[in-house]
């Protein structure tokens, strides 16, 4: 059977992908291992909009806010109050949950392009305040220092593979749950919301409460990411809620694959690779980006992840 | 007491009134036919019915329930289901995940976030079964928009029995079907369970005449006759309406 041992594949795969993941400390200079863990973050956060537009076909473009509140909230706290990680992290979380549960309330009125308009304002509102309220978040200048965050075990995070264990655990134990998710009897009602919500409701399925469901738990996991990536930066500054922040993780979800959340983390991984060794030569990284855009958009509309799955499809029928 | 009752129920569009009116009443275990010409506000009837769409003025009463201002997929929780004029699937889903969800509709694990969907082999064979009945095991891991545009309303038929309701609204199940499907959809509306209450949209006389208990004429957005089959048959406007004014 193909099946079987394309599944036999897909686990071989994944075991070595793992192994090189555990072993990558080990043969990766610091700087490519500080690389290493900005993708796993980036793949983080992609993952958690892919929930939104791969699987309930809600196109947001507002999703750094919640990258970016829960950033603040961990950085703040961990700065001006001296939190240790096992209370900043959680207040971060609760930060982007709280933010989801009041946006959601707001943004789930709309759908299509006006539900894309409208996560795009709120993001912006948080951006402004961001940007505006000086003396909390420093404004244009951000917040620098935020520390690394401090288990409190010994274990010094200012190590930099360390850090990278401790990001890698919890973007696995982040993507586990993602999978779960989106394979439970909830993930495929996400998917039914996606074809068609007209025939959800007829069938008895209350559609409202499972895009707001989906909406906070999105928001839950871009709030785990903008958490790793303020302890990765040591910094935080009201670009990480800017819409071009939401823009790239949207392109990062559509050049994977939407709908597929292997796709959206390895579209990450390679816009964050990309983006790295091009702003080396150019500083029209934004433009480049855009070219991107319009050859995915032009040839792989559904992403790598698509072009795989057209490949094995015309492979089996011949 | 009658399963379902439309009492006076009128829709404005903006201007546009749709239905002016309209009521009747359908009888537990009937098999109760629309009829009327294209515009007639059959299909909008039947979103007032299932809360698509809210009504501007009247009620409508499910076994005697008001579920006016009840939202469509509480009327779904009651037992009143519905398929659609236009093909209404998850095209990208297979035959068989198409009627898992719709099995899954009304169980207590359908909000479940860490059961595995696929380990419910129970919900799954059941899928199995029903593509069985019907004969459409062969499409069963296709995706939904792959099929034939025959099998695809058979499968719109299917997701609405499988919640097996009290009620089920048919909105044209035989539109653009070949003759030999015709048959097909027929023999499944035949073979509902007799104590399933069925309201259905026909555009087909002589399909409608032969399924039908009792039928109700719309034209124009209002009632404008009610009876069996043979008072309809025979009735002055009704004539009037299908074969023009002498």
């Amino acid at each position: 059977m193909t099946g079987t041992s394309y599944s036999r594949w897909i686990g071989l795969a994944f075991a070595a992908g793992l192994f090189v993941l555990l072993v990558l400390p080990k043969i990766l200079a610091p700087y490519y291992l500080g690389l290493a863990v900005k993708m796993m973050i980036f793949a983080l956060f992609a993952m958690s909009l892919d929930l939104l537009i791969g699987f309930t076909g809600m196109a947001s473009l507002g999703h750094a806010a919640y990258f970016g509140l829960s950033a603040y909230a961990t950085g703040l706290l961990a700065l001006k109050l001296g939190w240790n990680v096992w209370l900043a992290l959680p207040a971060g979380l609760i930060m982007s949950g709280l933010a989801a549960v009041l946006f959601g309330l707001l943004a789930l009125r709309t759908r299509g392009s006006y539900f894309l308009m409208i996560t795009l304002a709120l993001s912006q509102l948080m951006w402004g305040i961001a940007f505006g309220w000086r003396s909390l978040t420093g404004g244009d200048d951000g917040l620098p220092s935020v520390p690394r965050p401090d288990l409190g075990i010994g274990i010094s995070m200012a190590d930099g593979a360390n850090f990278y264990y401790f990001v890698l655990l919890i973007a696995a134990i982040a993507t586990f749950l993602m999978v779960r998710i989106v394979s439970s009897p909830f993930g495929y009602a996400l998917r039914g919301i996606r074809e068609s919500e007209t025939r959800m409701l007829a069938l008895g399925y209350n559609v409202w409460l499972y895009k707001f469901a989906i909406f906070i738990i999105a928001a839950l996991f871009a709030g785990l990411a903008g958490i790793l990536y303020v302890y990765y930066n040591r910094f935080v500054s009201p670009d990480y809620i800017h819409v071009a922040r939401s823009a790239e993780v949207l392109l990062m979800v559509i050049l994977g694959g939407a709908g597929t959340l292997i796709g959206p983390a390895f579209g990450a991984a390679l816009i964050v690779f990309f983006e790295n060794l091009i702003s080396a030569y150019t500083e029209r990284w934004v433009m480049l980006m855009g070219f991107v855009y319009l050859i995915v958009a032009l040839f792989a509309p559904n992403g790598i992840a698509g072009l795989i799955r057209d490949y094995r499809k015309k492979r089996a029928s011949s | 007491m009658s399963a379902l009752v439309a009492e006076a129920v009128s829709k404005n569009f903006g201007g546009v009134q749709a239905l002016s009116n309209v009521s009747f009443a359908v009888e537990q275990g009937e098999r109760h036919l629309i009829i009327g010409p294209n515009g007639a506000g059959k299909t909008t009837m039947f979103n007032m019915l299932s809360g698509a769409f809210p009504v501007s003025s009247g009620r409508v009463t499910l076994f005697g329930q008001d579920i006016t201002n009840i939202p469509a997929n509480a009327r779904a929780r009651l037992g009143l289901a519905r398929t659609f004029q236009i093909t209404n699937l998850f095209p990208r889903l297979t035959a068989t995940e198409n009627i898992v969800l719709a099995l899954q509709a009304q169980s207590k694990s359908a909000f479940s976030m860490f059961s595995r969907m696929r380990g419910d082999k129970d919900l799954f064979a059941r899928a199995g079964a029903l593509l069985d009945e019907w004969g459409l095991s062969e499409i069963a891991d296709k995706a939904a928009r792959e099929i034939s545009y025959g099998q695809q309303r058979q499968v719109d038929l299917i997701l609405a029995m499988a919640s097996n309701p009290k009620v089920l609204l048919l909105d044209e199940p035989m539109a653009g079907l070949s003759a030999a499907e015709v048959v097909r959809a027929v023999g499944m509306v035949h073979s509902l369970p007799k104590d399933m209450t069925v309201l259905m949209i026909e555009h087909d006389m002589d399909v409608a005449f032969d399924l039908a208990d009792r039928i109700t004429v719309m034209h124009q957005g209002g009632v404008i006759a009610e009876g069996t089959t043979d008072e309809i048959r025979n009735h002055p406007k009704v004539t009037e309406i299908y074969l023009g004014a002498d």
